[in-house]
């Protein structure tokens, strides 16, 4: 009698079945399962309205089988506003990097955060512009070189790097706030509860939610894909700390 | 409704836009259109709508792009400075064909000008002022009963085509009250069906609005769909007043409040037995050339004199209407300005019309 065979592990019906055009190494794809797994276990994916940036993860607007709006760059959380609160009923979200969020698009993201809009924001941090070819971001860490700060990041030529999680928790709007990082199995694990508690808040209309996640940049870093995660471990982390920020009750 | 009551420029921009089914407002203070965003900030509410003040108009039409890509009849007014900050989101809205209202209260410019009236920004509108190859539906009204009636017709065209409209008004006509009847309002049953809008995927193929294509034929052919749906929109949607144009010398052609200043010239001269008319263009984009190709071609027509409270603009478009066939003249005011019967008058007095 032959075993009996068990699926434990499948594609996901929420991630469209075509080949990705990220870097290899680029946890995009980790963070992409993730949000469509948590979706899917919160039986999400009919009613949710998926807002993509400017930047890598707007090749996105392919990836998703959800409703997706394509936004100007750094106006996600001003677009989602936009379907929000003329659709009270839809589960919204925004999915954007740290170009997009902490540098262009800072104005939006804060008064989305603070006028506490029902609406949940992945926010993946590799401390560059990617999709550009390698720039500083206002997240680079101090003394990384890249193509805009070629001698190194210094903190008295383009100041620190922002703590963007820090920073939003200071508000009364956001119900939740964490950050997490997808470069071990044990963190990935820890995002996807993040990532759960975020889509939580929103269904439980508490109020705005982020999960900031450091994430890599193998290509513009100039570092293998596991150097990459290494380097999370040993510069990222000791700077952006894991943790949660803001928890609202009842979550 | 069939009711004329006093109201103040602004606040029929608001009022106009509820009884044409918006019930999405996003805005951030601007003068000399405050009292818009103010008046649906209080009455949205009151009619089961949404007012939200943005923490900028880069925030503003971004939230625009996202109701109307949800499927909801929303506006935003703005003035000059504010329009221009609006002008990225905009290029977007055309590019994903989203259906939204936009109202330019126009004031002095360059920069931050003043808050007199103006018309600095004809070229923004009708060009456009974004990136990439797109319109605006561009209406322009001279008095506050035809703006009320031009932002209901600007709904429904922006439904019909799925392209952004704008209502191009000025300080002047922000500000004035004059007594105005309400005498359309859209049943909201009958707002269109819009199955092509982000709502969920809700167990159909995915809706995606997007303007972005990495493929080069595909975003040609997405430009080539928009470019098409212009040819009917320039052919179908043209709108002009025509006063005493079909049978005068000398022709002015002036929009909103310039074109209502010159009505009153045109009244003038004619009690004066002088051959004067008007041609009044209320659609400035798609912009009635053909009527004014005919007019130049008139043995009877001596030329044009375009007036304007700018440098010139809309006096461009004339020109290439016109194309040459006979003289144009312009006469424009700056910096909030704006020109008496009397010195467009004694304009008209001082040029040296062919055939005189």
């Amino acid at each position: 009698m032959s075993p009996e065979l068990k699926q434990i592990f499948k594609p996901s019906p929420i991630l469209t079945p075509i080949q990705r055009s990220y870097c290899p190494g680029c946890t995009h794809g980790v963070i992409h399962r993730l949000v469509a797994e948590c979706l899917e276990e919160l039986q999400l994916q009919e009613k949710t309205v998926l807002v993509i940036p400017v930047g890598c993860s707007t090749l996105a607007v392919d990836y998703f089988e959800l409703d997706t709006i394509q936004s100007a760059h750094g106006r996600a959380p001003a677009v989602a506003t936009g379907v929000k609160r003329s659709n009270p009923d839809l589960f919204v979200m925004t999915y954007q990097g740290d170009g997009d969020l902490a540098s262009i698009g800072t104005a939006e993201i804060v008064h989305a955060a603070n006028r506490g809009e029902k609406i949940t924001t992945i926010f993946v941090n590799n401390g560059i512009y990617g999709m550009t070819g390698g720039q500083m971001a206002p997240t680079t860490l101090l003394g990384w070189k890249t193509e805009t700060s070629p001698y190194g990041r210094d903190s008295n030529r383009e100041g620190n790097p922002i703590r963007i999680s820090e920073m939003l928790s200071q508000l009364n709007g956001p119900a939740y706030i964490a950050r997490t990082a997808v470069n071990s199995p044990k963190n990935v694990l820890g995002t996807k509860r993040a990532i759960k508690k975020a889509f939580t808040a929103q269904m439980k209309g508490l109020g705005f939610s982020l999960v900031e996640i450091l994430s890599t940049c193998p290509t513009n870093w100039g570092l293998s894909p596991v150097q990459s995660l290494k380097r999370i471990d040993e510069e990222t982390m000791p700077y952006y700390p894991l943790g949660e920020f803001k928890v609202a009750e009842g979550l | 409704m069939g009711e004329k009551i006093l109201m103040k420029g602004a606040e029929v921009l608001g009022e106009s836009a509820i009884k044409a089914g918006c019930r999405l407002f996003f805005g951030y203070p601007i003068t000399p259109q405050n009292e818009a965003p103010s008046y649906m900030a209080k009455r949205l509410p009151e009619v089961g709508g949404v007012f939200v003040q943005a923490e900028s108009e880069v925030a503003a039409i971004n939230m625009l792009y996202g109701a109307a890509a949800s499927g909801h009849r929303v506006m935003t007014s703005s003035s000059s400075p504010g329009i221009s900050l609006m002008q990225e989101g905009i290029s977007y809205i055309a590019g994903a064909e989203l259906p939204v209202v936009l109202v330019n209260v126009m004031r002095g410019g360059p920069g931050l000008g003043n808050i007199g009236p103006a018309q600095g920004d004809y070229f923004q509108s009708t060009k456009p002022g974004g990136n990439g190859d797109y319109h605006l539906i561009t209406l322009a009204p001279m008095n506050l009963q035809e703006q009320i009636d031009l932002i209901y017709d600007a709904f429904e065209l922006a439904d019909q085509y799925r392209n952004p409209a704008m209502v191009l008004t000025d300080g002047l006509l922000g500000q004035i009250m004059e007594a105005v009847e309400f005498h359309r309002e859209k049943d909201l049953a009958t707002l269109p069906a819009k199955p092509w809008a982000a709502t969920g995927i809700n167990h159909r193929k995915k809706n995606l609005i997007s303007s972005f294509d990495l493929d080069y034929d595909r975003l040609e052919a997405m430009n080539q769909h928009i470019q098409d749906k212009y040819s009917i929109i320039m052919e179908k949607e043209v709108r002009y007043e025509s006063y005493f144009a079909d049978d005068a010398d000398i022709i002015l052609v002036a929009y909103g409040t310039t074109g209502r200043i010159c009505k009153a010239v045109v009244d003038t001269m004619r009690n004066e037995k002088k051959s004067v008319g008007l041609l009044r263009p209320i659609s400035l984009w798609p912009f009635p050339d053909k009527i004014l190709q005919q007019i130049a071609r008139k043995n009877t027509t001596k030329g044009f004199l375009v007036v304007e409270l700018s440098a010139g603009q809309m006096l461009e478009d004339v020109k290439i209407s016109v194309n040459g066939v006979k003289p144009v003249h312009f006469h424009g005011r700056m910096g909030g300005n704006v020109p008496s019967p009397q010195e467009i008058m004694d304009i008209i007095h001082s040029i040296q019309w062919e055939g005189k």
